[in-house]
C-alpha cells in the first residue's frame, strides 16, 4: 500500500512526485513503462527547454536530468522501470492500479491517491485520409526523432514532411544535419502551428520550403515509398483539382498533432473534456473522481515543458493535501465550484472548474482557435469583466493564460461562469 | 540597404525591417519590441550564429546527445554536423563533458547533454 502512485515517469510524473514528497507524502511509487525516466524529453536533443522555469536554455535530456537525479536520490520515492500500468480501478478509500513489469510480472498495487501522467502520443496515419498504397517509409515525426536521436538510425534520405508542428520543424533540421535531403514541409492550414523561431531556425536557415495550404493527396510505391502527390487546398481545406504535383521521396514524416493517452483514464470512468482530450479537472488538477489527479500532456497537449512542470507541481501538492486530509480523518465537504468556459476565439480552458475559496487565486490556461494580431484577452463572469490583457500575437500553437485573484473568485455570485474570450 | 529579419531571440518572433550600411552596421530598425531584437538583427547582418545540437557515438555503446557550448557561425553548422559523424567518444560520459573541443576551428566545444550511466 502506497500513499501515492504516479503513472508515467516523464517530466509531469517526476515533478508531481517530487512536489508531493516536499509536501509531506511519505511513500510514493512511480510506474514507468520505458527503461528510463524522462519521457519524451530524452529524444528532444535541441535547446529551448527551461527558459521559463530555470531561466536557462537547456536541451531535453538536460531538463529531464534536473528531475531524474532528485527522484533517484529521494528515499521516499520508489521507481519501477519497465512497468506498464494496464488498469486503474477507482475505489472509495483506496485506488487500485494493475500493472505488468518484466521483473515483477503482474502487480496489483494500492494507493490513497493516483496521479495520471502518461503523456501523449502522435496521431497515427490511420487518423489521416491519404489515398494510395501502404508502403514502408511513412512514419510519425516523433518516431523519426527516436530513431535518429536514440537509436542512431536514419530512416530515409529524400524526405517530405506533412504538418508544420514543432516536432516536424525540428526534425527537418535534424534530418538535414544527418545528411538527408528535406525537400519541403507541407501544411494544410494557411498558417504554421509551429513557433516562428522554429520556422526560421529549422527551415529558412537551410532553404527548406514551407508550403502553406497544401497537403499530400496520394502516396506511391509498393514495398517502399517512392513518392507523394501534393496539392493545394481551398478555404474549406479541400484539394484544388489541377494543382497536383508529384514529389519523389523515400520518407514521409507525419507531424499532424498529438493526442493525450487516456485509455486508462477512460477505463476508470474519469470524465473527459472533448475539447482537450484529457480529464476534466479543478485548480489542483484533481479529476471528478476524488484522489485521482492528472497533469502534463495527458491532461492537455503542452508545447513548453516548463508549463508541464508547473502544472504537475499543482497536482503533486493537491495530492499531498488530499492524502494529509485522509490520514487526519478529516471529512471533506463537497467544494463549491465555478465552471470555466471557452468564449469567442478560445478553443479550451484548463482547469474546467475552480474552487471558490482557492486562497492562491487560479491561473486559467487556454488555447485560441486561430491567429490574432494585437488582440485583447478578456476574462468575465455574469457580464462583469474581471481581467484583461493585451497580446501582440496569439496563435493556436502557443498556450496562453490569464489569472483570477482570490478575492474576485470568492465574490462570484452563485451560478457564475468564468469565461475567457478574445477581442480583436 | 534594407533587409527583413524575423527575431528568434524569444518566442514572440517579431518581424523587423533593418536599414543598414555597407559592412552590416544598422542605421535604423523598426518592428522589434525590445533591445534583444536589435542585438539579434545586428548579428544577423554581420555574423549570424546558431546553437548546434546533434548526437555522437560512444564506443561500443549507445548514442549520447551533444550541444555546442556557445553559438557557432551559422555558415559552419553543416561542417559541425559532418565533424560529429566521424568521432567515437570513449564512455562513460557525464552531462557537461567536453566531447569535441574547438569543433571545426570555431573555438567552441561540443559538450554532452546526456549521460551514459
Ligand atoms: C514526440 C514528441 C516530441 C516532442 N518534442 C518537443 C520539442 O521538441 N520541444 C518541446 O518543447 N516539447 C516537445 N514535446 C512536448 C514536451 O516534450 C512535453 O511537453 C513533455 O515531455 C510532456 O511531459 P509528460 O510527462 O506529460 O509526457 P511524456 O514526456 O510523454 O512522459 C509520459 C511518460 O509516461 C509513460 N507512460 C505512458 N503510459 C504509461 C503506462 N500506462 N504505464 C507506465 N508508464 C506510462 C511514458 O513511457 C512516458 O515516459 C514533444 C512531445 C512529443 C510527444
Ligand atoms: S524583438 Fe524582443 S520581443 Fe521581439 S522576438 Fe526579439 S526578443 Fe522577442
Amino acid at each position: 500500500m502506497y500513499d501515492l502512485i504516479v503513472i508515467g515517469g516523464g517530466p509531469a510524473g517526476m515533478a508531481a512526485a517530487l512536489e508531493a514528497e516536499k509536501n509531506g507524502v511519505a511513500s510514493i511509487l512511480i510506474l514507468e513503462r520505458a527503461e528510463f525516466l524522462g519521457g519524451i524529453l530524452r529524444q528532444c536533443i535541441h535547446t529551448g527547454f527551461g527558459m521559463h522555469y530555470f531561466r536557462e536554455e537547456l536541451t531535453g535530456p538536460e531538463y529531464a536530468d534536473r528531475f531524474v537525479v532528485p527522484v533517484e536520490q529521494n528515499p521516499r520515492i520508489e521507481v519501477k522501470l519497465g512497468a506498464m500500468a494496464l488498469e486503474l480501478r477507482p475505489g472509495g478509500e483506496t485506488h487500485t492500479v494493475i500493472a505488468v513489469s518484466k521483473s515483477d510480472g503482474l502487480l496489483e498495487l494500492r494507493a490513497k491517491a493516483v496521479v495520471l501522467a502518461m503523456g501523449c502520443r502522435e496521431r497515427p496515419r490511420g487518423a489521416l485520409n491519404i489515398a494510395g498504397t501502404r508502403p514502408a517509409g511513412i512514419i510519425s515525426a516523433g518516431a523519426a526523432q527516436k530513431y535518429v536521436n536514440m537509436d542512431g538510425f536514419l530512416p530515409g534520405n529524400e524526405v517530405v514532411i506533412l504538418g508544420s508542428g514543432d516536432i516536424g520543424l525540428i526534425m527537418a533540421r535534424r534530418m538535414t544535419f544527418e545528411g538527408a535531403h528535406v525537400k519541403m514541409v507541407c501544411e494544410l492550414m494557411p498558417y504554421s502551428s509551429g513557433l516562428t523561431r522554429n520556422i526560421v531556425q529549422c527551415l529558412d536557415d537551410f532553404g527548406i520550403p514551407l508550403k502553406l495550404s497544401c497537403t499530400v493527396v496520394a502516396v506511391h510505391g509498393k514495398e517502399r515509398l517512392e513518392g507523394v502527390t501534393i496539392a493545394g487546398v481551398d478555404e474549406r481545406l479541400k484539394p484544388i483539382p489541377g494543382t497536383e504535383e508529384e514529389v519523389p521521396c523515400d520518407l514521409l514524416l507525419l507531424s499532424v498533432g498529438l493526442i493525450p493517452e487516456n485509455e486508462l483514464t477512460r477505463g476508470a470512468g474519469v470524465p473527459i473534456d472533448p475539447a482537450t482530450g484529457g480529464a476534466i479537472v479543478n485548480q489542483n488538477r484533481e479529476t471528478a473522481l476524488p484522489g485521482i489527479f492528472s497533469c502534463g500532456n495527458v491532461l492537455h497537449v503542452h508545447d513548453l515543458v516548463d508549463y508541464v512542470t508547473l502544472e504537475s507541481q499543482l497536482a503533486g501538492a493537491g495530492a499531498a493535501e488530499y492524502i494529509r486530509r485522509k490520514n487526519a480523518g478529516e471529512t471533506v465537504r463537497a467544494p463549491e465550484y465555478v465552471p470555466t468556459k471557452a468564449g469567442e476565439g478560445v478553443r479550451y480552458v484548463v482547469p474546467q472548474q475552480a474552487e471558490k475559496n482557492e486562497a492562491a487565486g487560479v491561473k486559467l490556461y487556454f488555447r485560441v482557435g486561430g491567429v490574432h494580431k494585437n488582440a485583447v484577452v478578456r476574462l468575465y463572469a455574469n457580464g462583469k469583466e474581471l481581467a484583461r490583457k493585451k497580446r501582440p500575437r496569439l496563435a493556436p500553437g502557443e498556450m496562453e493564460h490569464i489569472e483570477i485573484a482570490p478575492r474576485q473568485l470568492a465574490e462570484l455570485p452563485e451560478g457564475a461562469e468564468l469565461t475567457v474570450e478574445i477581442l480583436e | 540597404m534594407t533587409k527583413e529579419i524575423i527575431c528568434v531571440a524569444c518566442p514572440v518572433g517579431c518581424g523587423m525591417q533593418a536599414e543598414y550600411a555597407e559592412g552590416g552596421s544598422i542605421i535604423s530598425l523598426t518592428g522589434n519590441s525590445c533591445n534583444r531584437g536589435l542585438a539579434y538583427a545586428q548579428a544577423e547582418l554581420t555574423n549570424p550564429t546558431r546553437m548546434f545540437h546533434s548526437t555522437m557515438r560512444v564506443e561500443g555503446g549507445p548514442l549520447v546527445s551533444v550541444k555546442s557550448a556557445a553559438p557557432v557561425p551559422k555558415a559552419r553548422l553543416m561542417d559541425c554536423a559532418r565533424a560529429t559523424f566521424a568521432v567515437r567518444v570513449r564512455g562513460p560520459v557525464a552531462i557537461g563533458d567536453t566531447l569535441l573541443p574547438n569543433v571545426c576551428g570555431t573555438g567552441v566545444d561540443l559538450i554532452a547533454t546526456d549521460r551514459t550511466i
